[in-house]
């Protein structure tokens, strides 16, 4: 199953300039897909047109087209689309159905309108809070959760749902080193059930570790693109403002100061 | 300038009964930059929100400048220590990026050019020159959160206590949040910053202080706080020392949490 965007442009409404310009993307069975891209480079934007969300729900004028197995969605209802694609959003918050009361009944609320038989929903819903270890939270009120808490809930949603694909934006921001590892955990679950993944980052330590190829925004373009090791180690990257991960930097360093990077390298080789 | 002291501070939540901090002890002299880290839910924020009278201690003492933080008013605090909130969104409310700046330092009675000076200052600071007459939610929530920063910045305060800065920023953005930090450093004005990103703690700060579950597991420089004797402390808490730390204890050069830190260890011996 893909999902495939040709040729998309997208204006926001009242904007001056598109936000998004000629974007061609693949998302694949499985396959983790990383985006990364200065501030306003379009991040987000793409995130929703990819989701379907925009201009559906935000306004806006798109160009190009959006097609789920060979099949064009642009008539679709959100609904029907939200049954196949999942989305994360930047501020957890917004996740928030607002109308569950509890941590439980938050993430078991996907799953029940996918119609899901309630023995199952009942399974997923533990699973997923394990998963995310907030299985402890379950009986709080979702709205007084801490933001890191309420990032690890809608991950554990999302998890609940098992969307086709699914697309991050930023599911990390607000969290800890231990909590990014349990979303990067959660990302590596999904994409081996068959979940086809874009994930927006400014953590390129992440991308390296859960993406297997990558696509770098600047300006609402697609600057750079290709497997993750490769994108990650281009010197423009810089440029466009992304900060590469730890080890392409420290291994630079070494270069530039003389030294032999096998010296920097995070294991002997 | 202001000095910072904690004693025997503890804190509970009335509403859920949690304890959050419990028997801490801290002198932070004027001027310091220090990192609190740590796991969410450490305690962190409920230990800097002590700073500037948002929470009061349930047992302890907290002196800022000298005084019992019980015996100045939320105003007097906050003329002496700025808080900018993780999420911006819980402190911009202006119609511009001008008024939201200097909303602050009008609160604090300045006015005319030094008020003037005082927004101009702090929006070149994080780079929203050209902004001034934009509306905050015409702005990308990266941007909106260096302007909380600045509206803090503008105040002028001799503490100021930064809660996650560098979250959702790109490269560039990162760059300036430690470019502030060492400015208002510079001028001898403390800053506490509480941050996930290990990298950044190592690169801008003089001392990491490490909290779990509510107290001080670890307080010294950088070199200390990463060094290998101290990763089992670390580790208990989640947290991984920064990749050139990793290296250079492999390497055997000793503590090196920074990337030229490690880079001038590395070279020292073609030297000798």
């Amino acid at each position: 199953m893909t999902l495939t965007l040709r040729g998309i442009g997208y204006r926001h409404a009242g904007a001056s300039r598109p936000a998004l310009l000629d974007i061609d993307l693949d998302l694949a069975d499985g396959r983790v897909v990383g985006l990364a891209g200065a501030s306003e480079a379009g991040k987000t934007t793409l995130c929703l047109v990819a989701s379907g969300l925009a201009p559906r729900t935000v306004g806006g004028r798109i160009r190009g087209t959006l097609h789920l197995d060979g099949e064009d969605v642009d008539r679709w209802p959100m609904h029907r689309l939200a049954e196949r694609i999942g989305i994360g959003f930047q501020n957890p918050a917004t996740q928030l159905s607002q109308v569950a009361g509890t941590v439980f009944e938050e993430v078991a609320f996907g799953p029940m309108n996918l119609g899901i038989d309630r023995a199952e929903v009942i399974d997923r819903t533990w699973e997923a809070l394990e998963a995310m270890r907030i299985d402890g939270l379950a009986e709080r009120d979702p709205q007084r959760l801490s933001g890191g808490q309420q990032q690890l809930l809608a991950m554990a949603g999302l998890l609940a749902m098992r969307p086709e694909h699914l697309v991050l934006d930023e599911p990390t921001a607000q969290l800890d080193p231990a909590g990014t590892a349990l979303v990067a955990d959660a990302i590596g679950r999904l994409a081996r059930g068959g979940t086809s993944i874009l994930i927006a980052e400014q953590k390129t330590d992440l991308l390296a570790d859960v993406a297997g190829e990558m696509i770098v925004l600047a300006e609402g373009r697609i600057a750079l693109r290709g497997p993750v090791s490769e994108v990650l180690a281009d010197p423009r990257l810089d440029e466009i403002g992304v900060a590469p991960p730890s080890a392409v930097r420290l291994r630079r360093a070494a270069v530039a100061a003389g030294l032999d990077p096998a010296l920097v390298a995070e294991r002997a080789a | 300038m202001t000095e910072l002291a904690i004693v025997g501070l503890a804190h509970v939540y009335a509403a859920s009964g949690v304890r959050a901090l419990d028997g801490i002890g801290l002198r932070i002299g004027a001027g310091e930059r220090v990192a609190l880290i740590g796991q969410n839910g450490s305690g962190k924020t409920t230990l800097v929100r002590h700073l500037n009278g948002l929470l009061r201690p349930t047992e302890g003492r907290v002196f800022v400048g000298g005084d019992d933080a019980r015996a100045l008013t939320v105003a007097q605090l906050a003329a002496r220590v700025g808080l900018v909130f993780q999420d911006p969104d819980r402190q911009v409310f202006s119609g511009s990026v001008r008024s939201e700046v200097e909303f602050g330092p009008r609160n604090l009675s300045r006015s005319g050019p030094e008020l003037a000076a005082a927004a101009r200052e702090a929006i070149s600071a994080v780079g929203l020159e050209g902004h001034e007459a934009t509306n905050p939610y015409d702005l990308g929530q990266s941007r909106r959160k260096l302007l909380a920063l600045a509206s803090v910045l503008a105040m002028r305060t001799p503490v100021l206590v930064l809660d996650e800065p560098t979250t959702g920023q790109d490269a560039r953005g990162v760059d300036r949040v430690r470019d502030v930090v060492r400015a208002v450093s510079a001028e001898g004005r403390t800053v506490i910053a509480i941050s996930h990103d290990m990298r950044f703690v190592a690169e801008t700060f003089e001392r990491v202080i490490v909290m779990r579950a509510g107290r001080i597991i670890l307080d010294g420089t950088p070199a200390e706080t990463f060094a290998a004797d101290a990763w089992d402390a670390l580790r208990s808490t989640y947290l991984e020392p920064p990749l050139a730390a990793r290296v250079g204890a492999r390497r055997g050069v000793g503590s090196t949490p920074t990337d030229a830190g490690l880079i001038a260890a590395l070279r020292a011996p073609e030297r000798s």
